[in-house]
């Protein structure tokens, strides 16, 4: 098992995004909001002030309840939305020292392609559902500049296997795919360029219990063999549980507590964290 | 000659518009500058786009070939001429070499272009990652930061299905190394020819708005793999039934009472012109 060490391959600091201006009263006095939202500029905080590291081969569990910020959180760190306010750095870009969040489109877009996977609570936007699952594999290798179609096909089996997406299933479209099956294949694509670090939005949500559980295992192999650090999005408290070594608790955009695993689910300090634990089966 | 219309049928600020978005095209090869696709007395999807482009730079003095699938002579082209030479009076041909613009649908034609020719190419879809992005406004960004993995995906995932780039026209090119431009449904067969192409290469899309272009010696190179090489149309062991020419693009037909499968010229200007000049067996 490789070790979690104490390298940090992400680094972000005081990560905002907000919806709308923000005004006078919400800016100088956050006590003003009801849970995220201004009733004075109608501004919505979808995350406040989020500082967190990530360290190498490390899962990081976020919980919290729905509209607590947690995708959000991800979504920006991953570009499809952009940062209000914040800064972030990978270890392996800019010899960690770049702010990702402030580089040019075209630089985003090689963090995506080359350092960057992320696995959506949604199949449908991971992954082009008319296309073959094996295309859909490849489609971040040759974004990748990928174009030899020998290797890119090899590569693309390899990673079907470690889903076991059956091979005669390989060159038909996920959308005549079962949602595990389209939920194998987006972690297949986001595994494809062995990205150094891995977001997971809320890749359980909506599976059945033994299919959850081969997904869940599949997660858990990846990070043992392959040492990629992950950032595990769950409303789930037993997916963060067996997944993730630390977890973040989220509350109305805000980080309330963190802490290990462990340590959060037997000892939670927060009120919000100890219902949460509480109300788990 | 007397004419109710202005000369090339538009007022001048509308040619000025357009020769404004052409220039525009011609200094970014292969960008496509978006226009405004005016009304014209020929429905949208029939050769507008085209039209509007060759109507804006046409002069007196021109001399104008229209084709279509090849031919000058088919009821598309027939009309596109007509209406260029009611409203400007210059005279039209069908010989390639003595046209000064020509306009086509389909095909570049076989005698290759001089430097002081210019092609006008008829366009129905202009945008080559349309296919994998619906969204205009989605597609322009990924131009801006040549993120073409969808052009290239199409492609793969063609070789996955069907063990080779299947597909006969509009095969996506890269323009001198930065954007990805579909060149109109012209057969692969005719993509080559865009390379380096001593004339100018101008294209209109009236429906979708748009005008593009590759200048002169522009550097052209069709999408393929490292292992799956760009391949044309296979044409060995083909002989045209009237000229006897063997390295074009050919028209298959059949004999109805035979069905004889026999082969022609595509472009027929060409084969006429081979004809003429004696190099027919059959003549």
């Amino acid at each position: 098992m490789p070790e979690v060490t104490q390298e940090k391959v992400l680094v972000v600091k005081n990560l905002t995004k907000q919806f709308g201006e923000g005004c006078e009263k919400c800016r100088k006095n956050p006590e003003v909001l009801i849970r995220n939202y201004c009733p004075h500029c109608q501004t919505i905080y979808a995350t406040r002030e989020v500082s967190f590291d990530l360290y190498r081969g490390e899962i990081l569990g976020i919980v919290g309840e729905s509209g607590s910020g947690k995708s959000t959180l991800v979504r920006t760190l991953y570009f499809d939305q952009e940062a209000s306010a914040g800064e972030a750095f990978l270890n392996d870009y800019g010899e960690g020292r770049a702010d990702i969040l402030k580089v040019s489109s075209q630089q985003k877009r090689y963090l995506r392609d080359y350092l960057l996977g992320m696995v959506y609570q949604n199949p449908f936007l991971g992954l082009k559902m008319k296309f073959s699952a094996l295309s859909n594999v490849a489609e971040k290798l040759i974004a990748a500049g990928g174009r030899h179609v020998g290797t890119m096909t090899q590569r693309a089996h390899d990673l079907l296997d470690v889903v076991t997406i059956e091979d005669y299933r390989r060159k038909d479209a996920p959308e005549n795919f079962s949602g595990g099956m389209q939920q194998r294949v987006q972690i297949a694509k986001a595994l494809s360029n062995n990205p150094p670090v891995l977001f997971l939005d809320e890749v359980t949500t909506g599976l059945d219990l033994s299919v959850q559980a081969n997904v869940l295992d599949l997660i858990k192999e990846i990070q043992r063999d392959l040492g990629i650090s992950m950032v595990i999005v769950s409303h789930d408290l037993g997916v963060i549980r067996m997944l993730a070594d630390r977890t973040l608790v989220m509350l109305d955009g805000r980080v309330i507590e963190t802490g290990l695993t462990d340590q959060i689910l037997e000892d939670p300090q927060h009120p919000y964290t100890q219902k949460l634990v509480q109300s788990l089966l | 000659m007397k004419n109710a219309y202005n000369f090339a049928f538009f007022d001048e600020g509308s040619k000025k518009e357009i020769r404004r978005a052409t220039l525009k095209a011609v200094a970014i090869p292969g960008y496509q500058v978006p226009f405004a696709s005016r009304e014209m007395p020929i429905a949208r999807g029939w050769g507008t786009g085209g039209l509007q482009v060759t109507l804006s730079l046409i002069n007196q003095g021109d001399v104008i070939k229209v084709i279509d699938q090849g031919t000058d002579e088919s009821v598309n082209a027939v009309s596109i001429k007509n209406l260029i030479q009611k409203t400007t009076g210059v005279d039209s041909t069908i010989d390639t070499g003595k046209a000064t613009v020509v306009q086509s649908r389909h095909r570049i034609p076989e005698e290759p272009l001089r430097e002081e020719q210019i092609i006008v190419l008829q366009v129905p879809m202009p945008e080559p990652l349309r296919f994998v992005e619906s969204s205009e406004y989605k597609t322009k960004r990924l131009h801006g930061d040549g993120e073409y993995s969808g052009a290239w995906l199409v492609l793969f995932e063609k070789i996955m299905k069907f063990g080779k780039m299947t597909g006969g026209a509009a095969h996506p090119v890269y323009v001198h190394d930065r954007y990805v431009m579909s060149p109109s449904p012209i057969p692969k067969y005719d993509n080559p020819r865009l390379d380096h192409s001593e004339g100018i290469q101008l294209f209109g899309a009236g429906r979708e708005k748009k005008i593009y272009a590759i200048p002169p010696y522009t550097k052209v190179v069709s999408l393929a793999f490292d292992d799956y090489p760009f391949e044309v149309e296979n044409q060995e062991g083909r002989v045209c039934h009237l000229c006897g020419a063997t390295d074009v693009f050919f028209d298959e037909l059949e004999d109805e009472l035979t069905h004889e499968v026999y082969y022609q010229c595509n472009d027929s200007s060409y084969c006429l012109k081979r004809l003429n000049q004696g190099g027919g067996d059959n003549a």
